[in-house]
């Protein structure tokens, strides 16, 4: 089991956490304006990332808030956790990149 | 070098002889420079597309490039289970192509894969649960692929250590069983596969992993960089399971895939006593019994994507729960060993078995948590597409553009594991 890094309550053990995919995918402003292939790009596709992912995780059974973290999945160790809004850390301490 | 033929007699000469004699199953290779075609990915859907490539298709050259050891990827972790019970067209055509050629294959490849049809039985727990196995049932016979439905009294008495009792937090109200399905020895179907392609031909080189995809001006396929030089090849298929966005990254194609860790566990060997396979997928066990006799018991998928082929340990006591609650006799069992396998998911849990935008590439991926069971019918069609560039009629719907048009397949309620 994971041990989670919550920017707010720090670490907590994985059960109190939902897990939510990729982060940093902003819905399209106007939907509408997409072709099919766009849409399916928002919708869809993912860079399923071997190496730093990152990710968004909410810590359910804590504090109840969202938040994004970076997590290198060939080892499953968390490199950092940032808030929502955010931008991805450039590079953070330990980053295996 | 010859095959050896496997048979009875055959044994028993060497059996006389002290078994001295038996030689290596297939050539361990050093790559050439060049193939008509190569499979990335030596489990069981690569061997199996090579050895389709080189039988049906009359290539001249074929390789399987596998960067570990063949089988020893998702071929080797799975829980062995096949079926064909999946509710829409497109599927039941793909998986029950697949359940035929499994009733023949020891024959095919002269490799006993010890396909066991003993019948898997999928378990209701709710009124939703009864509906949807119901219209599953009826529309699995609509398209010939056998499926009934059991009260827990027959289902019972077609597994008997199954707890029916009204004890439980979600009784048992009922069973869907699909007589044809069963199980296959998984290690078997790598190396019958391996084997047959061998004799065939084929080049099974292992230990060398792909690292660049070379491409032509026209932006065709030409060449593959591995960790063992450059090997050229026009065609190229890509049949990596939990990899296939890391390779496929290679040459520029982004899938609809999550990479996720998929665990199983087996118990100390007993004595035989579990006569079939039972799943359900509402509480989520499944459970099966090996002919070593350990108990194989298939987990859930972890809750992130990973690439680290193991998962929490509180995957595996969820689903122990559930077995414990089934089948009460097995709550003194010991687990002896799990282990976790990197499945790539796509949104509609169904595969993709296709070309690519890329000239000479194609790719055979998506199989979620269920591809085992569909080995030999997605060998079949994907050596089809490779070596005719176009897509079987059976394989024809599962396309990457499917994701794009809106034509999904949306099998979530058929796939075994809860995503």
């Amino acid at each position: 089991m994971l041990l989670i890094p919550c920017p707010y309550c720090g670490k907590r053990p994985e059960l109190e956490f939902t897990y939510g995919g990729e982060a940093h995918l902003a819905r399209p402003a106007d939907p509408s304006q997409l072709d099919d292939r766009q849409w399916a790009e928002y919708l869809y596709m993912r860079t399923n990332t071997k190496g730093v992912h990152a990710e968004r995780w909410r810590h359910a059974r804590g504090c109840g808030r969202f938040f994004n973290a970076l997590r290198d999945t060939t080892s499953d160790r968390f490199v950092a956790s940032y808030r929502i809004g955010e931008p991805r850390p450039a590079r953070a301490a330990g980053d295996p990149r | 070098m010859s095959r050896q033929r496997f048979s009875g007699f055959a044994l028993l000469r060497r059996a006389l002889c002290g078994h001295r004699g038996w030689r290596p199953q297939w050539r361990k290779c050093e790559p050439k420079p060049a193939y008509d075609a190569v499979i990335v990915g030596g489990g069981g859907h690569g061997l199996g597309a090579a050895y389709h490539l080189a039988k049906e298709h009359g290539l001249g050259s074929v390789a399987v490039l596998e960067k570990g050891w063949i089988g020893g990827g998702n071929t080797g972790r799975n829980t062995t289970i096949i079926r064909s019970n999946y509710l829409f067209d497109e599927s039941a055509a793909l998986y029950d192509h697949s359940v035929k050629l499994w009733e023949n294959l020891s024959q095919e490849l002269n490799y006993n894969v010890m396909f066991s049809p003993r019948g898997v039985m999928m378990l209701a727990h709710t009124v939703h649960d009864v509906q949807v196995f119901k219209r599953h049932v009826h529309a699995n016979r609509c398209n010939g692929v056998d499926n009934e439905w059991l009260s827990p009294e027959e289902a019972k008495a077609f597994c008997p250590p199954l707890n029916i009792g009204d004890d439980m937090r979600y009784p048992v109200l009922g069973a869907a069983l699909q007589r044809r399905g069963g199980t296959a020895r998984h290690d078997a179907v790598a190396w019958g596969y391996a084997r047959a392609a061998d004799a065939l031909g084929v080049d099974i080189i292992e230990n060398c992993e792909v690292t660049g995809i070379r491409r032509d001006a026209q932006g065709r396929v030409e060449a593959l960089e591995t960790t063992r030089g450059p090997i050229g090849a026009r065609k190229v298929g890509i049949a990596a399971a939990g990899n296939t966005s890391a390779v496929l990254n290679l040459a520029g194609v982004r899938l609809p895939l999550e990479s996720y860790p998929l665990q199983a566990l087996v118990s100390e060997p007993v004595k035989p006593i579990f006569p079939c396979v039972v799943m359900s997928n509402t509480i989520h066990a499944y459970i099966s019994q090996s002919d070593k006799g350990e108990l194989v018991i298939g987990a859930g998928t972890d809750a992130y994507t990973s690439y680290t082929q193991r998962g929490a340990l509180h995957i595996n006591t969820h689903t122990l729960d559930a077995i414990c609650e089934l089948f009460p006799t097995f709550r003194r069992l010991r687990m002896m060993r799990n282990w976790g396998g990197i499945v790539d998911v796509t949104p509609d849990r169904s595969p993709i078995i296709a070309k690519t935008p890329v000239p000479g590439l194609y790719v055979n991926c998506g199989w979620g948590t269920g591809g085992f069971k569909a080995t030999p019918g997605s060998a079949h069609v994907f050596a089809w597409t490779i070596a005719r560039d176009e897509p079987h009629p059976i394989n024809a719907p599962f396309t990457i553009e499917r994701f794009r048009d809106g034509h999904l397949i949306d099998e979530a309620a058929a796939a075994a594991v809860a995503h």
